[in-house]
């Protein structure tokens, strides 16, 4: 476990008097009845904040209630951009839904493919391949990095920090092009299958890897040296948005926005699945519990996900990237199809409504750590190829539910602030 | 590890504990629902609500109920983990809120009235969350359409020379 | 006969000096709802840089700008804004409608999503992808600075003839026929006098 420096630490010490004069008054000034009063006055502001604002990045709305700059109080109203996802998950089959789950968080496609897969495959009992187990974790990592980077960039820049932003962003047209290697899209890659993927990989493929995984801790101290201790950005995000370990598990935040906040949890080491049993890695832990923690925390993740990737690319072992053909449940390779009859008549099998494979009619919930947090998919299953129920767990819903609690007591110009570090993606919220 | 053996000595022998998986589900008739879970988050360390969702069982076959509800808990220091389920019936589905214990359960109640209609009962701001408030069905009910019924379509059409 | 030009002064129609000023100073207002306002952020960052493009100014308030882009799935509850922000827009304005989801739909045909932008604003530019590649709305854009060089008048007179909506019709006769049989079934209230209205709509345009 790794602790970032906590931000109360340094408070106490720079500011003695400011902290024994804040002691002394507490007792006297009413606090309660101080923001009911403030409530009342005449001057309480009413700012509606999105849907359609650049630092919400996305369809978020936020009606502030302000006394001068200090937020009072802040509703948020989502459902700009609900387009019925679960809806259409009860409509495709396992393997067409993956497109659909793609856009659910546009920042990671790939970690929803593999946790809607992580989900199906433990509803039908699929054992996946090492190679497939090994080149998941890479892709889910990539993925992390790919989160995290935009993240970081886009928060930086809300706060005034453009270069950041830039130099984030070349490295994730890096992954953008080792994804697209893999699968032949940039973006949207509908990657995963059930019980394997959709093409294997080769090893130019594992070249570029090794390729980015060697230029990008130079790029990562760039940014380091631009953010991590530069005054303004310290001064903008420290101590603010203030969440507490026990606030965090009552209002159910997971992922780096918990582990700022000193919760030692990650599904990743507590309920290993994939490949990362045999990884050697650390769960990034943060006492602050501020923006600047979240920051901290996503920043070491960076250098975490590298040496996972760096692990697994060495290690991935060779062999069949997917489950056994006659398993009568994964879809046989495209050259098989177009060539050979018995590819094409398992194809059909496969994939036609009414013919394929075993489905118990069972109830399962499964969860991964995606970048966000806990990812988790419940699906009902019916005896068909489709789900009956689709349901997804997403972090972000939770961690802008608390977003009212976040903000309350600072001043506007802090929205940004919080909103950048708790990393709310629109169409993962509304769904 | 909670016993069930030690829940049924308090709330009877209804609840009935199935596994699926490394899923563990206690079924729990709605009457002792929330005694159950705060019994379980205060006696037994469920401190964390991960996701509360919803079923509709209209069209699965045997299925006795019209909506199932679920209850995911989490003990965050020994990682357990616990699915604790429910069922409603039409005309008039409602639950009591666990506002108190959970607060993470505002919105994920919300979204539970929003999409399938079931009332939680005390909840201090119950309205629709992800749909407009004018909205008069309930999306994730079986009996809607994938399609709607041309909610998408009623808005006014901009021309060019009317902008 | 002919009366010589000094050096430094050139003739043009009036027409074409305001076009060529409009089509190299296009500044777009991002509406971005989704995965398509990523691509639209990695155009404008470091590897693909619109700036190269005379298109760069992005702002954020509709009032500054004249090409609305429309990045993502708009959904019902997002139109009202999309429709008012793009009155709000000071002439001459043009639109790209980016990605499947803007268009058409894409994926997405469910109860919640507009079935295309354009059945319910004007849409000068469509590009297709899911979501296009940045190199896709870099070419969009260029092509839009060409429409408006080509078709552009200083009156925006090209604007005032197109007083009919330009996206397919509201209703497929299927869907008609759903709601049809929805409302039959149930529903009453607010719900199904808009649906009613909708079908009203919808039914004028065929006959």
């Amino acid at each position: 476990m790794i602790e970032t420096e906590g931000w109360h630490r340094t408070a106490q010490v720079e500011f003695p008097i400011v902290f024994v004069a804040w002691l002394l008054l507490m007792p006297l000034t009413p606090v309660d009845n101080l923001e009911a009063e403030s409530a009342e006055r005449e001057y309480v502001w009413t700012l509606n904040f999105g849907p359609q604002h650049p630092a919400t990045h996305t369809t978020l709305r936020l009606v502030l209630t302000l006394d001068g700059e200090r937020v009072l109080n802040a509703v948020p109203y989502i459902g700009y951009l609900h387009s019925g996802f679960e809806k259409l998950g009860e409509h495709l089959d396992f393997n067409q839904y993956v497109t659909i789950v793609d856009r659910m968080n546009y920042l990671s496609p790939l970690a929803n493919e593999i946790a809607w897969h992580h989900a199906v495959e433990k509803l039908l009992n699929i054992e996946l391949t090492p190679r497939c187990k090994y080149l998941r974790t890479i892709l889910a990592e990539l993925m992390r990095m790919h989160d995290h980077l935009l993240n970081l960039g886009t928060t930086a820049l809300d706060l005034g920090g453009f270069t950041a932003f830039l130099y984030f962003f070349q490295q994730r047209e890096h992954i953008y092009d080792i994804v697209e290697m893999a699968s032949g899209q940039r973006f949207h890659t509908s990657y995963t299958r059930v019980g394997g993927v959709l093409f294997d990989v080769n090893t130019d493929w594992v070249n570029r890897v090794r390729k980015f995984i060697k230029e990008f801790p130079k790029v990562y101290d760039d940014v380091d040296r631009l953010l991590t201790k530069n005054r303004i950005f310290v001064d903008r995000t420290k101590g603010i948005g203030y969440l507490s370990p026990e606030d965090a598990i009552n209002l159910g935040a997971c992922g780096p926005v918990a582990r700022a906040s000193g919760i030692q949890r990650d599904l990743r080491r507590d309920e290993p699945y994939l490949a990362y049993e045999d990884l050697d890695f650390d769960v990034v832990c943060s006492k602050g519990g501020d923006c600047y923690s979240r920051y901290l925390v996503r920043m070491r993740e960076l250098l975490e996900s590298l040496k996972i990737i760096e692990q697994a690319i060495e290690n991935i072992p060779s062999g069949p990237v997917n489950i056994a053909v006659d398993s009568d449940m994964v879809l046989p390779a495209k050259p098989s199809v177009y060539r050979s009859i018995e590819g094409l008549i398992q194809h059909f099998e496969v994939i036609m409504p009414n013919k394929g494979y075993e489905v118990p009619r069972e109830q399962v919930y499964a969860a991964t750590e995606s970048p966000n947090g806990e990812l988790g998919f419940f699906i009902v299953g019916n005896a068909e190829t489709r789900a009956y129920r689709a349901r997804t767990r997403p972090p972000s819903y939770l961690h802008f539910s608390m977003f009212p609690h976040l903000i309350k007591n600072h001043q506007l110009s802090d929205v940004v602030a919080v909103l950048g570090s708790i990393n709310i993606i629109a169409a993962e919220l509304d769904r | 590890m909670v016993e069930l053996s030690v829940l049924q000595q308090k709330f009877g022998t209804e609840l009935v504990e199935s596994s699926f998986r490394d899923n563990r589900r206690i079924d729990v008739p709605a009457a002792k629902l929330f005694d159950l879970l705060s019994s379980l988050k205060s006696d037994h360390g469920f401190d964390m609500l991960i996701d509360l969702t919803a079923v509709d069982y209209l069209e699965y076959e045997g299925a006795t109920d019209r909506f199932g509800v679920l209850y995911m808990l989490l003990n965050v220091t020994s990682g357990e983990r616990l699915i604790v389920r429910t069922a409603v019936n039409m005309p008039d589905p409602k639950l009591p809120t666990v506002y108190s214990l959970w607060r993470s359960c505002d919105w994920l109640e919300r979204e539970v009235f929003d999409m399938f209609g079931i009332v939680f009962e005390g909840h201090p701001d119950l309205r629709r969350i992800l749909m407009p408030e004018e909205f008069t069905s309930f999306p994730l009910r079986k009996d809607y359409p994938l399609k709607g019924r041309g909610e998408r379509h009623n808005f006014p059409v901009i021309t060019r020379a009317g902008s | 006969m002919a009366v010589g030009l000094p050096e430094n002064v050139f003739l043009t129609k009036l027409d074409a000096a305001a076009n060529w000023a409009r089509s190299n100073s296009m500044w777009p207002m991002p509406f971005a709802t989704a995965c398509c306002g990523i691509e639209l952020m990695a155009t404008a960052a470091s590897r693909h840089d619109l700036a190269r493009f005379g298109a760069e100014v992005m702002r954020f308030s509709p009032r500054q700008c004249d090409l609305l882009i429309v990045a993502g799935r708009v959904v019902m509850k997002m139109l009202p804004v999309l429709q008012r922000i793009w009155l709000q827009m000071p002439e001459p304005k043009w639109c790209i409608s980016m990605g499947a989801c803007a268009c058409s739909g894409g994926v997405f045909d469910t109860y919640a999503v507009v079935q295309g932008v354009d059945r319910f604003i004007p849409v000068d530019m469509y590009v297709p992808g899911c979501p296009p590649r940045p190199e896709q709305l870099i070419a969009a854009v260029m092509e839009m600075q060409a429409k408006v060089r080509r078709t552009g008048t200083i009156m925006g007179k090209e604007f005032m003839a197109r007083d009919t909506p330009m996206g397919p019709e509201p209703f497929e006769s299927e869907e008609r026929y759903r709601i049809q049989d929805a409302n039959l079934v149930q529903l009453g209230g607010f719900s199904a006098a808009m649906t009613q209205a909708g079908l009203n709509r919808g039914a004028g345009k065929n006959g």
